[in-house]
C-alpha cells in the first residue's frame, strides 16, 4: 500500500463511500461478515504459519486463541446483526389518570407526551481506526473489525508492525475478500501512525500499552474522536488453601495454563503474578514444576509448544528483570534463555523485592512471580494499592471472601477459580478500567462500541399542552409542578380549579 | 474563592481515601446522598429561581420548567431505581459452559470530576451529579464561573445537604478548571464548548481517563408546509419556545436555525410575528419572558454576526438590542447569506434564521453536508421524509413534531455523535455514565476441557473447533473418534 500522501486520500475515499450509504444496508454487513468467514476457513494454514513466524506459535494454541475465537465472534454477528440493528423502544405509556395516581405508578414517557413513541436506533459512526497487537495479531485485529463492519462503517485496519508476516497476512488476504472500498489494511511503523493520527476519524480502536495509548488519546482530541482503549495491567492471580487435592491440581493446571498458555506469557489478560499463602507456597512450587513439565516436556525449547517473545527489544526487556540480583537470587525454578531462538524458559520466582521492576512493570513474558503473604485475604489490600487490573483471578471456594473480591477491588474482570475465560465469553464486556483501558468489546458490545445510539422521538401535532409556554401565570407553574411529579391525580384536581397551596412569588 | 495547588491535592487525597473507605459505595449512602440533594431544591428553591434571575433573567416559570422540575423528576427517578440498576446483570452462557455462570457487575469509578456550562447552571451541574452518586462515586463539581449567584448557591449551600467527604464543589474561572484538569481522576464529565472539550480531553489523555463530553451544534428544525392551521399554530409555539424560551435560545438542543419551502416561507414568518407577541407579550423585557444575554462578551459576540450587512438587510423581524440589560429581542432573518458567521457558528442567541428551500426534501442534503449536531427536529407528517431523516442524517437525538422535549425523557439517552460529542447520559445513562460494568465469571472444578492445554494432539484440536462451533453432536463423534480432521499442518509443525 503506498504510503507518502496516500493516507489523507484513502481516509477521504472511505469517506466518500462511506456517504453513499453501501455499507448500512444488513446485506453489505453480512456480506463482509461472511467473506471474513471464508477468508479464516480458507487460509487457516497460513494464518498458522504467520502466527507461527512471528511469535513461535504452536498451531493448537494459534486456533484456540485467534482463529477459534475469530470464527466464533462471526458466526455470532451473523446472527444477530439484524437484532442489534433493530431500533429499541424506549418505554412508553398509554395510562388511565386514576389508575397512575392509586397505583403510584411510574411510567417511562410520563402521560404528558401521550400519545409519544420514543426509541433509540444505532447507527454507524463512520470512519474508524483500529489499531491491534502483537501478540494475538489476527483476533486483536479482526474482532474489533467484526465489531466495525455489524455496526455498517467503514475501516482502516493498522496490525502492529512487530508482528510483521500476520501484518502482511491481513495487507494481502482481506483486500481479495472484502469490499476493499470499505475496508482498508495499511501497514508500516511509527510513522505510519502519526500520519492515520493526523487525519480525522469518527471512532479510534486501540489495543496495546498505555504509553501508546496516551499519544492516541491526545491526538483523537483534536478532532474529539471517541476512543476504545485496551490496554494492559499486571493481572494477579490469587491461591487460595484448596483443601480437596483434585481441586488444588486443576487449579495449579488452570495457573499454568493462564501464565505460559497464551503467548508465553505475553498476554494482556495473562496471569501476571500470583499471591499465596506461605504455608502453601512449597506445594504449589512444586505441583508448578510438575505440570510446566507435563505440558511442554523436559526441553520446552525443544518441545516447540510454547511460544518465544516477539522480538530481541522485548527479550532484553524480560532478561534485564532477571538480571537484578535480588530477583535471580529468588528464582526457583527456570531462569535459561536462548537468545538465539529469542526463547525464555518457563520461570518462578519466590518473594522477589516488591520494589523490583519485575513488581512494578506489566511483566508480559514467561516469569512468574509467586508472593508470599500472611493471610490469603490480604491479597485485596495487596492488589487495591496498585492500579486497576484488566482482569483478577481468584481461585478460591471460600464464598465470603469471593464477595468481598468482588465488592472490594476494582478490575475490567474477575474470573474465580479459572484463568482466560472472560475473553471468550461473548456476553461478558471485555475491557479496562483505571490504567488497564476504558471501552468494551465482545458480542453486542462490539457492535455498540462502533455505534451511535441515535434518540429518535416521535410527538404529534394533536394534544397540545398549553402549560409550557407562556405567557406565565401561577397556574401554569403549578401544573407543570404536578406533572413533574407524575402526579396525575393533583394534575386533574389542579385543572378542575381546587388549589393545592400554591407557592408565592413576587 | 482561592484554591491552592497544595490544599487541591490534599483535598482529593482525603476523597480517595474515603472513597476507598467503602463508604460511598453502599446503597444507604447513595440514597441519603439523592435525598439530600431532594431537601436543596426544596427547601432552597427560591433561592435558585432568584439565582437564575439574577444570572440570566430567567423568568422564574421557565426556570422551574427547566432546571428545578426537571431534575426532581431525575431526582425520583434515580431514588426509585437505584436498587434496579446497581443489581447484577447474568450474562448467558451457552450450554458447553456446563456449571459455569456469568454476570456483570456495575461498581462506581471512583472519583469523578463534573465540569457544567452557565446556561443551565443548576440543571448541568445536578444531573450528572445525581448519576454519578447514583452510581455511588465520590465527585468535584466545577460549575461554571459565568453563572456567579448560581455557582455561589451551588458553592456555599448545596454542600449543606450533601456529604462533605466525598462531595465537594470547587468555584472559580479558567484557572481553578487548569488546575482541576491537571489531576487524576476516574472520569470527567464535561458540558460546554468544543474549544474547551478539546482542553479537556487532551488533559485526561495523560492520565488515560475516560471522558464524557456534551457539546452543542446548529440543531436544525424544518418545518414542512403543514395544511391544517392548528398542525401549523401548533408547530410554530413550539418551535419559537424552543428557540426564544429556553434561556433565550443559549442552549445545546435550542433550535439554531430553520428550514422551510420557499412556498410556505411567509406563512411561517407571519405565524412566527403573530405567535411571539402572543407568547411573550409586547415587551419580554419587562415581562421576562425571554431570558437575558448571560454578559457583556456573548452579547457582543451576537452584536456582531448581526452588523455584516447582509445579513443586517435579512432581518425581517425585531433586531433591537438593549447593551445595558444584555436583552436582545426576538429576532428573525429570512435567507442570510450561508457563508456568514451566523450560518457558521453556533448561535446561542434569540437570533433565528429562516433558510429557504425549493423543496422541503433538500433539508436532507443540507443538514448531512453539514456537521452532526446535537439535535434535528423535524415538523413534518410525511412518513417518507420522516424516513429519510432518520436513515439519511446523523446526530445525537432526532424529534419529530416537537423540539426540546427529549431532554426530559429518562429513557432515552442524551448525548451527542461527531462534533456535538461523545457518551450519553439521563436516566440508567447517567447511573452507567459513571459506572463501570465488571464482568464475572465463575467456574467450577467439576468440569474441565482438558483439550484447552498441551500436550497438542489433533484430537484436541478437533474438539477445539467442535467446542467454539457449538457443534455439541461433533463433540460426541470426536470424542466417540468418528470424525475425520482435514488438517495437514498440525503434522507440518508437529
Amino acid at each position: 500500500m503506498d504510503i507518502d500522501g496516500g493516507v489523507e486520500e484513502t481516509v477521504r475515499e472511505l469517506r466518500q463511500y462511506f456517504k453513499s450509504g453501501k455499507t448500512k444496508s444488513v446485506a453489505w454487513r453480512k456480506n463482509q461478515l461472511t467473506a471474513l468467514l471464508d477468508l479464516v476457513h480458507e487460509n487457516e494454514d497460513a494464518i498458522f504459519k504467520a502466527l507461527h513466524q512471528d511469535l513461535g506459535k504452536h498451531p493448537v494454541e494459534a486456533y484456540r486463541d485467534e482463529v477459534g475465537g475469530v470464527e466464533k465472534s462471526v458466526n455470532k454477528s451473523l446472527n444477530y446483526v439484524e437484532k442489534w440493528m433493530a431500533p429499541k423502544k424506549a418505554d412508553y405509556s398509554i395510562s388511565f389518570l386514576l389508575l397512575i395516581s392509586l397505583f403510584s405508578f411510574y411510567t417511562d414517557i410520563p402521560i404528558l407526551f401521550f400519545p409519544a413513541k420514543g426509541e433509540v436506533l444505532s447507527e454507524p459512526l463512520g470512519v474508524v481506526l483500529i489499531f491491534s497487537s502483537w501478540n494475538f495479531p489476527i483476533i486483536l485485529a479482526l474482532d474489533p473489525l467484526i465489531g466495525a463492519i455489524s455496526a455498517g462503517n467503514v475501516i482502516v485496519i493498522k496490525p502492529s508492525e512487530q508482528a510483521p508476516a500476520c501484518s502482511s497476512f491481513l495487507a494481502n488476504t482481506i483486500p481479495h475478500y472484502m469490499d476493499s472500498n470499505a475496508i482498508k489494511v495499511i501497514e508500516g511503523g511509527a510513522d505510519v501512525c502519526e500520519r492515520l493520527l493526523r487525519q480525522k476519524w469518527d471512532k479510534i480502536f486501540f489495543t496495546g500499552s498505555p504509553r501508546v495509548a496516551s499519544i492516541v488519546m491526545s491526538a483523537a482530541a483534536k478532532n474529539l474522536t471517541p476512543v476504545t482503549l485496551e490496554l494492559g495491567g499486571k493481572c494477579p492471580a490469587i491461591l487460595d488453601s484448596l483443601p480437596n487435592p483434585s481441586d488444588f491440581k486443576l487449579a495449579v493446571k488452570r495457573i499454568v495454563g493462564g501464565k505460559w498458555g497464551p503467548c508465553s506469557g505475553q498476554a494482556c489478560i495473562g496471569i501476571d503474578y500470583l499471591l499465596v499463602e506461605e504455608k502453601f507456597s512449597s506445594a504449589l512450587i512444586e505441583l508448578l514444576k510438575k505440570i510446566i513439565r507435563r505440558f511442554y516436556g523436559e526441553n520446552p525449547v525443544e518441545s516447540k509448544v510454547i511460544s518465544r517473545i516477539i522480538n530481541k527489544q522485548h527479550f532484553e526487556r524480560l532478561c534485564n528483570l532477571l538480571k537484578d540480583p535480588l530477583v535471580a537470587a529468588s528464582i526457583v525454578h527456570g531462569g535459561s534463555v536462548d537468545e538465539e531462538n529469542l526463547f525464555i524458559e518457563p520461570t518462578i520466582l519466590l518473594d522477589p523485592p516488591l520494589d523490583s521492576q519485575i513488581m512494578t512493570e506489566e511483566i508480559f513474558g514467561p516469569l512468574l512471580p509467586i508472593i508470599t503473604i500472611n493471610k490469603i485475604q490480604g491479597s485485596i489490600d495487596f492488589i487495591n494499592a496498585r492500579p486497576k487490573p484488566l482482569a483478577i483471578y481468584a481461585f478460591t471456594k471460600d464464598e465470603t471472601f469471593k464477595r468481598k473480591i468482588l465488592s472490594e477491588t476494582s478490575s475490567g474482570s474477575v474470573v474465580f477459580n479459572d484463568t482466560m475465560v472472560q475473553f471468550l465469553c461473548d456476553t461478558l464486556p471485555f475491557g479496562g478500567v483505571g490504567q488497564s483501558g476504558f471501552g468494551r468489546y465482545h458480542g453486542k458490545y462490539s457492535f455498540d462500541t462502533f455505534s451511535h445510539e441515535k434518540a429518535v422521538m416521535h410527538r404529534n401535532l394533536i394534544l397540545e399542552i398549553e402549560p409550557r409556554y407562556p405567557p406565565w401565570s401561577k397556574f401554569k407553574l403549578e401544573f407543570i409542578r404536578l406533572a413533574y411529579k407524575l402526579n396525575y391525580f393533583g394534575l386533574l384536581l389542579h385543572m378542575l380549579g381546587f388549589k393545592l397551596g400554591l407557592k408565592r412569588y413576587n | 474563592m482561592e484554591y491552592s495547588v497544595e490544599a487541591l491535592g490534599r483535598d482529593l487525597k482525603n476523597m480517595r481515601k474515603y472513597y476507598g473507605s467503602g463508604k460511598t459505595k453502599g446503597a444507604s449512602w447513595r440514597e441519603s446522598q439523592l435525598k439530600g440533594l431532594h431537601n436543596f431544591l426544596v427547601e432552597k428553591e427560591e433561592e435558585i429561581l432568584s439565582a437564575l434571575k439574577q444570572d440570566l433573567g430567567k423568568h422564574y416559570v421557565e426556570a422551574f420548567r427547566d432546571e428545578v422540575g426537571t431534575l426532581m423528576k431525575t431526582l425520583n427517578f434515580a431514588t426509585n431505581s437505584l436498587k434496579k440498576w446497581m443489581a447484577g446483570k447474568e450474562a448467558k452462557l451457552p450450554q458447553i459452559a456446563l456449571l459455569s455462570s456469568a454476570e456483570i457487575v456495575p461498581e462506581p469509578l471512583g472519583l469523578v470530576l463534573i465540569i457544567s456550562s452557565w446556561n443551565f447552571p443548576f440543571g448541568l451541574s445536578l444531573e450528572p451529579l445525581i448519576g454519578a452518586v447514583a452510581a455511588g462515586n465520590t465527585v468535584v463539581l466545577k460549575p461554571s464561573e459565568m453563572s456567579p449567584a448560581s455557582s455561589s448557591l451551588l458553592g456555599t449551600v448545596l454542600p449543606t445537604y450533601l456529604d462533605n467527604n466525598a462531595i465537594k464543589v470547587i468555584q472559580g474561572g479558567p484557572e481553578v478548571g487548569e488546575q482541576l484538569l491537571q489531576q487524576r481522576w476516574d472520569k470527567i464529565f464535561f458540558t460546554g464548548s468544543a474549544k474547551v472539550g478539546r482542553i479537556v480531553m487532551s488533559a485526561a489523555a495523560v492520565h488515560l481517563t475516560p471522558v464524557t463530553l456534551e457539546l452543542g451544534g446548529k440543531c436544525p428544525a424544518l418545518v414542512d408546509s403543514l395544511s391544517a392551521s392548528w398542525d401549523r399554530e401548533v408547530a410554530v409555539k413550539r418551535i419559537l419556545v424552543a428557540k426564544f424560551g429556553a434561556c433565550a435560545g443559549q442552549a445545546c438542543i435550542a433550535i439554531d436555525y430553520v428550514l422551510v419551502e420557499k412556498s410556505f416561507s411567509s406563512t411561517l414568518v407571519t405565524l412566527m410575528k403573530d405567535w411571539i407577541k402572543k407568547m411573550f407579550g409586547e415587551n419580554p423585557k419587562a415581562s421576562n419572558t425571554i431570558a437575558r444575554i448571560v454578559n457583556k462578551k456573548h452579547f457582543m459576540r451576537l452584536k456582531n454576526i448581526l452588523t455584516d450587512p447582509k445579513v443586517k438587510e435579512s432581518v425581517v423581524f425585531g433586531g433591537s438590542m438593549d447593551q445595558n440589560d444584555l436583552f436582545i429581542e426576538p429576532t428573525i432573518l429570512l435567507d442570510p447569506p450561508l457563508d456568514s458567521a451566523i450560518m457558521a457558528e453556533e448561535i446561542f442567541g434569540p437570533v433565528l434564521p429562516i433558510i429557504t428551500l425549493e423543496k422541503i426534501e433538500d433539508s436532507v442534503e443540507f443538514i448531512s453536508s453539514r456537521p452532526k449536531p446535537l439535535a434535528i427536529y423535524a415538523f413534518t407528517k410525511n412518513k417518507t421524509l420522516q424516513g429519510r431523516m432518520v436513515s439519511e442524517t446523523s446526530s445525537g437525538s432526532l424529534v419529530f413534531n416537537d423540539a426540546i422535549l427529549q431532554y426530559i425523557v429518562d429513557t432515552l439517552p442524551f448525548g451527542g455523535v461527531g462534533e456535538c460529542g461523545f457518551g450519553k447520559y439521563h436516566g440508567k445513562f447517567s447511573f452507567d455514565a459513571f459506572s463501570h460494568h465488571k464482568a464475572v465469571a465463575r467456574r467450577s472444578y467439576l468440569t474441565d476441557f482438558w483439550f484447552r492445554f498441551p500436550p497438542w494432539t489433533l484430537n484436541k484440536l478437533q474438539l477445539l473447533e467442535v467446542s467454539y462451533n457449538l457443534d455439541y453432536l461433533g463433540i460426541l463423534l470426536v470424542l466417540l473418534g468418528l470424525k475425520r480432521s482435514k488438517r495437514s499442518i498440525f503434522q507440518a509443525c508437529n
